[in-house]
C-alpha cells in the first residue's frame, strides 16, 4: 500500500519563501564573523595526533644498535609491496651467528599507503611510522628510500628491553656463579 | 557635459570622461571577482586568496603586507592567467560565431554603463547628472540593451555545438524572457512616480533619482522592489537562478567549450552585469545618491558636494554588490521548473497587481497630498 506523506500546512509567510531566505542570510552572516578554521599551511603546521601514521622509517635503539633483524615480515605483510629487504650478516661478530641484519632495506614511498601494518607486525619494533607527511622530490628515484635514508629519517627510539645487554649480563652472572 | 564651445575640445573632453568612467567601472567589476572569492571564503570560515604578490610592492612596510592579505594582486594574477593560457578551439564549433559570442556578451553591459548616472554636479545654477550620456529614455535603454547580453550566451551555446552548452543557452533564453517581463512591470510604478505632473521624462534616470529625494522607492513601493530584485538576480544569472551554467547538470553552460581569454570575457561580462545590476537597483529603489530616507540631501552645491554624491552612490552600490555575493553563498540553486513557476506564476501576477494598485494610488497622492 502506498504510504501517504502528510505535508505540513504552510503559512502564507512560509509560502513566499522569504522568511527562510532571511534566516539563511542570518546564518551565513554569523559565519562570516567567526574565526577561520583553516590553516595557512606552509607557515602554520597541523597539530598531529600521537598515533599519526606518516612515513615508515627504521630506528636504532639508544646504544645505536640497529634493531631490524631482517625477518622480512614487514615485506611480507606490506599490502602495496613497497618494502624490499635483502638480508645480510650482522656486523658485530658476537651476535653474527644469532641474528641477521638487513644488508639493504628499501621502502618505495611512491607505493606506500601509510597503513602501518609494517609497524604492527614488526617483532623488534624496528620499523616505526613517523609524523612526516610531506615527502616530495623531482625524481622518482629519490622517493625510494634506502637504508641510510630510512635511518636518517627514523633516528633513535629508546628501547626498554635491550635484549643483548640483558643477555650479556645473564652470561656474566652465569660465569660468576660457576666460579 | 557642455563645458566649452569648441566642438573638438568638447569631443576630446567627452572621450576622456567616458574612458575614465569605463575604466573605473571595469576596475570595480574586476575587483568584484575578488570580492566574490573573499566573501565566499569568509562565509566558509577561511581566509581566501591572500598569497599573490608583487615583490617590490609587498616590501612596503605595512601597506604592502595588507594589500597581499586582502588579495589585491590576485586580479593581476587571474588576468595574466587568462591571457597566457593555451587556447584550444574545439574543431566541432562554428568558428565565426564561436569567436563572436564572447564579444556580444561583453559589449551590451558596457553600453549600458554609458547611461547610468553616478552623481550630480552643479553648473550655472542647474543640477546635472554625472553620466556619460544623459538620455531621456535612460531606463528603457538599460532594459533594452542590457538584455541583449543574452545573445552572447545563446550564440556561444549554439556555436559550441555541444549539448550542454546548447541546453544552457536555451535555459538562458527562457529565463531571460520570463524575468524580463516581471522586471519591466515592476519598474513601471517607479516610472509613473518619477513622471510627476509638471515634469518631463519619467524614464530619465536623473528624474527617477530626484523623485526619491526623501522617500526611497524601496520604502513606499516594497513589492515592486522585491519583484525587481528577484528578477535582477535572474537576469544577472546569480546563484539562486544560475540555471544557465548550473555546473552540476550542464558542466558550465554556454561557456563550456571556451577557454583562456574568451572564457575570461564571458566571466567578466557576468561581473559587469552584477555591478550594473547593483547600480540600477540603487538608482531605482535605494534613492541613488540621496542621503538617507526622510533626510534631505545635505550635500553642498559645489565640487565637494559632487564628490559626496559620487562616493555615497558608490557605497550604496557596493552594499548591493555585497548583498548579491552574500545571497549567492546562502541559497542553493532552484530547479529549472521552479524557476519558471516562480517567474510566471508568482512574479508576473504580483507585478501586474502591484502596477494596477500603484497606477491608482499615485494619481490620488499627486492630487490630494501635494
Amino acid at each position: 500500500m502506498a504510504k501517504i506523506v502528510e505535508r505540513p500546512k504552510l503559512t502564507l509567510a512560509e509560502k513566499t519563501y522569504l522568511p527562510q531566505i532571511i534566516g539563511g542570510l542570518k546564518i551565513t552572516f554569523k559565519r562570516m564573523l567567526r574565526p577561520w578554521v583553516t590553516l595557512e599551511y606552509p607557515e602554520q603546521r597541523p597539530q598531529l595526533p600521537e598515533n599519526y601514521r606518516g612515513a615508515p622509517t627504521l630506528v636504532c635503539d639508544q646504544n645505536g644498535r640497529e634493531k631490524c633483524v631482517s625477518c622480512q615480515m614487514c615485506e611480507f605483510v606490506c599490502p602495496p609491496k613497497a618494502i624490499r629487504i635483502t638480508p645480510g650478516k650482522i656486523q658485530n661478530p658476537a651476535q653474527a651467528h644469532v641474528e641477521k641484519a638487513p644488508q639493504a632495506f628499501e621502502i618505495n614511498m611512491l607505493r606506500c599507503i601509510y597503513c602501518g601494518l609494517c609497524q604492527e607486525v614488526c617483532p623488534e619494533e624496528a620499523i616505526v611510522l613517523q609524523k612526516v607527511f610531506s615527502l616530495n622530490s623531482r625524481t622518482r628515484a629519490a622517493l625510494v628510500h634506502d637504508k641510510r635514508r630510512l635511518y636518517e629519517l627514523g633516528g633513535t627510539l629508546p628501547d626498554n628491553i635491550l635484549k643483548w645487554d640483558k643477555k650479556l649480563e645473564q652470561a656474566k652472572a652465569a660465569e660468576h656463579s660457576t666460579h | 557635459m557642455l563645458l566649452t564651445d569648441n566642438m573638438w575640445l568638447q569631443l576630446l573632453l567627452d572621450l576622456v570622461f567616458a574612458g575614465v568612467v569605463l575604466g573605473v567601472i571595469m576596475g570595480i567589476a574586476g575587483y568584484t571577482v575578488l570580492a566574490e572569492r573573499k566573501v565566499a571564503s569568509w562565509i566558509q570560515e577561511r581566509p581566501g586568496p591572500n598569497r599573490a604578490s608583487i615583490p617590490f610592492i609587498v616590501a612596503i612596510p605595512v601597506i604592502g603586507r595588507f594589500l597581499q592579505r586582502i588579495g589585491f594582486f590576485q586580479l593581476i594574477a587571474d588576468g595574466a592567467k587568462f591571457l597566457f593560457k593555451e587556447e584550444p578551439t574545439p574543431r566541432h564549433t562554428h568558428r565565426f560565431y564561436y569567436v563572436l559570442a564572447p564579444m556580444l556578451a561583453l559589449i551590451p553591459p558596457v553600453i549600458v554603463i554609458s547611461v547610468l548616472p553616478f552623481g550630480v554636479w552643479w553648473y550655472e545654477g542647474q543640477v546635472r547628472p554625472l553620466a556619460i550620456a544623459n538620455v531621456d529614455i535612460g531606463l528603457l535603454l538599460v532594459l533594452a540593451i542590457g538584455s541583449l547580453g543574452l545573445y552572447g550566451s545563446v550564440l556561444g551555446g549554439w556555436a559550441s555545438n555541444n549539448k550542454f552548452s546548447y541546453m544552457g543557452a536555451i535555459r538562458a533564453g527562457a529565463q531571460l524572457i520570463s524575468y524580463e517581463l516581471a522586471m519591466g512591470l515592476a519598474v513601471l510604478p517607479v516610472v509613473i512616480w518619477a513622471a510627476m505632473p509638471g515634469t518631463t521624462g519619467g524614464l530619465n534616470m536623473m528624474s527617477i533619482v530626484e523623485s526619491q529625494g526623501t522617500l526611497w522607492n524601496v520604502i513606499w513601493q516594497p513589492v515592486a522592489a522585491l519583484v525587481f530584485l528577484v528578477a535582477l538576480f535572474a537576469e544577472t544569472g546569480r546563484l539562486p537562478f544560475d540555471m544557465v551554467e548550473s555546473e552540476t547538470d550542464l558542466v558550465s553552460g554556454p561557456s563550456t567549450e571556451y577557454g583562456a581569454f574568451k572564457f575570461g570575457l564571458f566571466y567578466f561580462a557576468e561581473y559587469i552585469n552584477l555591478v550594473i545590476g547593483s547600480a540600477l537597483f540603487t538608482l531605482l529603489f535605494l534613492g541613488g545618491w540621496n542621503f538617507l530616507p526622510f533626510v534631505p540631501a545635505p550635500w553642498p552645491e559645489n565640487f565637494f558636494g559632487s564628490v559626496c554624491t559620487v562616493v555615497w552612490f558608490t557605497l550604496k552600490t557596493f552594499g548591493m554588490i555585497f548583498f548579491f555575493l552574500w545571497m549567492r553563498w546562502t541559497l542553493p540553486r532552484f530547479r529549472y521548473d521552479q524557476v519558471m513557476r516562480i517567474g510566471w506564476g508568482m512574479l508576473v501576477p504580483l507585478a501586474v497587481v502591484n502596477l494596477i494598485a500603484y497606477a491608482l494610488i499615485i494619481p490620488l497622492v499627486d492630487k490630494f497630498l501635494k
